[in-house]
């Protein structure tokens, strides 16, 4: 019995290796004398990556922080999901980063980071990220690697063609997938052709800090606008989203969206509309949004409902909008770093429709349209067509750039990545993925400047590239050396929720600029206790606002007497500390809320409500030193009739 | 407030009396680590001789490791030593006292038992100092493991600090 085990395993073991040999072979009969993977994605105990690589989570609201090429992960960016571990959207502060018009929000989808630009080229100074299901744009900024701004985006639904920069983040544009009544209204889904509208909306980034302002809307016709990227080069003042559902169906999409030969790529000149604006065109309505902001000197953020929107008709800025025909259902909408070619993924044809810049402006000029579709003109396909890359692969989704002429995309449906020729169509390779990618991301691959070393592939399945881990399994990215003429799979490695897209940046551009601590000095928290001195405990009828400091390795105060029943217990924490990596955490037995996880000179603010008579215990929840385990406190809290007065020490004193 | 001043006198009056001395009763793994350090303590440089003494360590040759190679005390400069009385409150004040051992030791009368060049290469470098600075490696663990933080403070507000603790008697 156990030789039959043995022999078997023994076979197995072979037929594996068999099977991994064969694919190693073509590994490198492809990567010509390529030394071998694992040796290009080691980085030794102490050594940096070259690359960040900021992985959307997808369904887990919230942004991942990679090193390329190792695949490490550093950090996970609360940004439209509360997270317990670092208190967001729990603490007092930072609460108001998830209010919106339907009150706090939880939860949300995150889909597309894209880093800010000058000129084209990354400039690292924020990612911005869309929130799919309650439409919103945030900002991370990248010396904190924090979220620092978040606007709501009215008169949208499934906030998806989101959130891309112009090239000098004049904007970042965030557009509708779904479309639907503006201003919302009871009415019949069956009325939905002609009547609903999709809003494309256009967010000035303020050059100087950075602050976000919705400044206008188009109010598009009601198709479904899927993926977007700006122009570039020549093209920089365009933008361009993938339209489907063209048909307007409201119902059973997968059959009755997918009807039409051709839908279109909008291509729009937003200077032209900005320019409109600039003169005072467009007219205000009525709307209700939240824009939350939070502040690195008082530690927290406010949140201000906007009531007023400006939004434009296609009809009142002619010659700024046009649609180009483009085969079947197009999903990436991506623009090659010359600005010169628009690449159509049409997800249910054979073939990667390719328009031109040059084409398109000569369109325009000879009015070679073919109809209009309410009102806005349809360009003749063959005027604008620049070249399709033939029976390329199935269900073609994005596209990005290696900056060498050369562009890789993505095909969900058979599950790999192909890299092609721009110009003259021709696929140069093709690599399986391990499966059904969605995007795939070049650092700068859809700037002017690529940084074309690796391309990071998103997979939608992974079935058996991993442990089970019971029905649900996790998501994966793989990389890609994309430096030869052919490119060569390196690592697999799976991914925090799922990896929509991602945006890369070399590490030397932010590395330098990332904050250590939060100075003292600058700290304005209205409840901020500079020195022990400083701390203090204060009644104001039930509420109990607790003034406290924390260093290695105590809390001042640590014993708090004088608390009651029913009493609304704030502590607000301050970390005394002035040096990097040194976080302290504070949990209270009981608190309906999460820890504060506490940088140096930072401070937070959690709530507690006592609800039985006792000595109850708080402690740091950061292992910060040798001492850490003598890091605690108690708070006695008495009935609600007791007259035992406030009172707090630290040691006695 | 105004009773825990109170409180402070009787401690101070307290702590006097007993020595200023840790008041607490140090448990089985303290005497521990004490015993071991001392075996551990290095015996090859001149100062370490003094390092090793369980008493009050006095070195006024050892500057210390870190950016302060020299440093020359004039006439007092009360200003400065305003300014650094300030900083100590923000900064240092959570671990150190003046009027009594704390979390850290206590400053006053600092330059009786260091140079002046040690007490600034200690606040401005802490970490290398507890690694290789054979007094700094004690005092940690004479201090229960409890590290010195490094808070920051520019060269400028480290010799103001220093210059507050000139004024303190």
């Amino acid at each position: 019995m156990k030789t039959t085990i043995k022999l078997f395993t023994a076979l197995l073991i072979a037929s594996l290796l068999f099977t991994s040999c064969g694919n190693a072979n073509k590994g490198k009969k492809q990567g010509a004398l390529s030394s071998n993977a694992a040796e290009k994605v080691y980085i030794a105990p102490g050594e940096h990556d070259e690359f960040y690589a900021f992985v959307s989570g997808g369904f887990s609201g919230q942004l991942a922080v990679y090193g390329l090429p190792s695949g490490r992960l550093f950090k996970v960016i609360p940004v439209f999901s509360v997270d317990a571990e670092k208190a967001y959207g729990f603490n007092e502060e930072t609460k108001p980063m998830l209010n919106t018009s339907h009150g706090f929000v939880p939860w949300d989808d995150s889909h597309h980071p894209d880093i800010s630009q000058t000129n084209g080229v990354l400039d690292g100074r924020y990612v911005f990220i869309n929130g799919n299901n309650t439409p919103r744009i945030a900002k991370i900024d990248l010396t904190t690697f924090e979220t620092t701004e978040i606007i709501e985006i009215p008169n949208t639904a499934g906030n998806h063609s989101s959130s891309y920069v112009t090239e000098n983040t004049e904007y970042v544009v965030a557009g509708t997938r779904f479309a639907i009544p503006v201003p919302q209204r009871d009415m019949p889904i069956s009325e939905y052709k002609g009547n609903f509208k999709g809003a494309l909306s256009f967010i000035k980034v303020d050059p100087k800090d950075g602050g976000m302002d919705l400044e206008f809307q188009i109010l598009m016709p009601g198709f479904n606008y899927d993926k977007a990227h700006p122009g570039r080069g020549d093209s920089k003042d365009w933008f361009f989203f993938t339209t489907y559902n063209t048909e307007e169906a409201n119902t059973l999409l997968e059959v009755n969206a997918s009807q039409n030969d051709k839908d279109f790529i909008t291509a729009i000149n937003w200077k032209k509309v900005a320019d409109y604006v600039k003169k005072g065109g467009g007219k205000k309505m009525p709307a209700n949004y939240a824009h939350n902001v939070y502040d690195d000197h008082t530690h927290a953020a406010t949140s201000t409902m906007k009531k007023e929107v400006l939004v434009i008709d296609p009809s009142e800025v002619p010659g700024a909008i046009y649609f180009l025909p483009t085969p079947k259902s197009p999903h990436g909408c991506d623009v090659s770093p010359s600005g010169e070619y628009i690449v159509g993924s049409g997800k249910l044809s054979a073939d990667l429709t390719v328009h031109s810049y040059t084409k398109m402006i000569k369109a325009i000029e000879d009015k070679a349209f073919d109809g209009d579709a309410y009102g806005i003109p349809i360009l003749n396909f063959e005027a604008i067509h620049a070249g399709s890359v033939k029976q390329a692969g199935l269900g073609p989704l994005h596209t990005e750039f290696d900056g060498e002429g050369n562009a890789y995309t993505t095909f969900f449906i058979s599950s790999e990545v192909v890299k092609w020729k721009l110009g003259t169509w021709e696929v140069v390779d093709r690599k399986p993925t391990f499966y059904s990618p969605g995007h795939l991301m070049i650092p700068g691959g859809n700037s002017r400047k690529p940084f074309g070393k690796y391309a990071l592939v998103m997979n939608k399945i992974t079935k058996d590239r991993y442990l089970p881990t019971g029905p649900e399994v996790t998501q994966s990215a793989q990389l890609y050396d994309i430096t030869g003429e052919k490119m060569e799979l390196l690592l697999d490695f799976p991914t925090v929720g799922e990896p929509h897209y991602a945006a890369g940046i070399p590490a030397d551009l932010i590395k330098s600029k990332s904050k250590k601590f939060f100075r003292l000095e600058d700290n304005k928290h209205p409840y901020v206790a500079k020195s022990e001195e400083d701390t203090k405990v204060i009644r104001k009828g039930k509420e109990v606002h607790i003034y406290m400091t924390m260093i290695r390795s105590h809390f001042s105060p640590d014993n708090i007497e004088g608390v009651k029943v029913g009493d609304k217990v704030y502590f607000h924490v301050t970390n005394l500390e002035q040096d990097y990596d040194v976080p302290h955490g504070i949990s209270m037995i009981g608190a309906q809320t999460s820890e504060l996880l506490i940088m140096p000179g930072q401070t937070e603010t959690f709530v507690w409500e006592p609800k039985q008579p006792g000595v109850w215990p708080f402690y740091c929840t950061d292992f910060c030193s040798a001492l850490h385990q003598e890091m605690q406190g108690y708070v006695r809290v008495s009935p609600r009739s007791s007259k035992i007065k406030l009172s707090w020490s630290l040691d006695d004193e | 407030m105004k009773g825990r001043n109170i409180l402070t006198l009787v401690l101070l009056a307290l702590l006097v009396s007993c020595g200023g001395e840790s008041k607490k009763t140090p448990s089985n793994s303290t005497k521990t680590v004490k015993k071991a350090a001392v075996k551990k303590a290095p015996t090859k440089k001149k100062s370490a001789k003094k390092v090793t003494e369980n008493k009050e360590l006095i070195d006024l040759d050892n500057k210390g490791l870190g950016p302060i190679k020299s440093v020359t005390l004039g006439a007092l400069d009360q200003t400065m030593a305003d300014s650094g009385q300030k900083l100590f409150k923000t900064k240092c004040s959570s671990c150190h006292r003046t009027n009594r051992k704390f979390i850290g030791p206590n400053p006053t009368g600092i330059l009786k038992r260091r140079s002046p060049e040690w007490v600034m290469n200690m606040i401005m470098n802490p970490a290398e100092m507890v690694k290789k600075d054979p007094i700094a490696r004690q005092l940690l663990i004479k201090f229960n493991g409890s590290p010195m933080a490094n808070q920051n403070l520019t060269k400028d507000e480290t010799r103001a600090v220093l210059e507050y603790f000139r004024t303190l008697k």
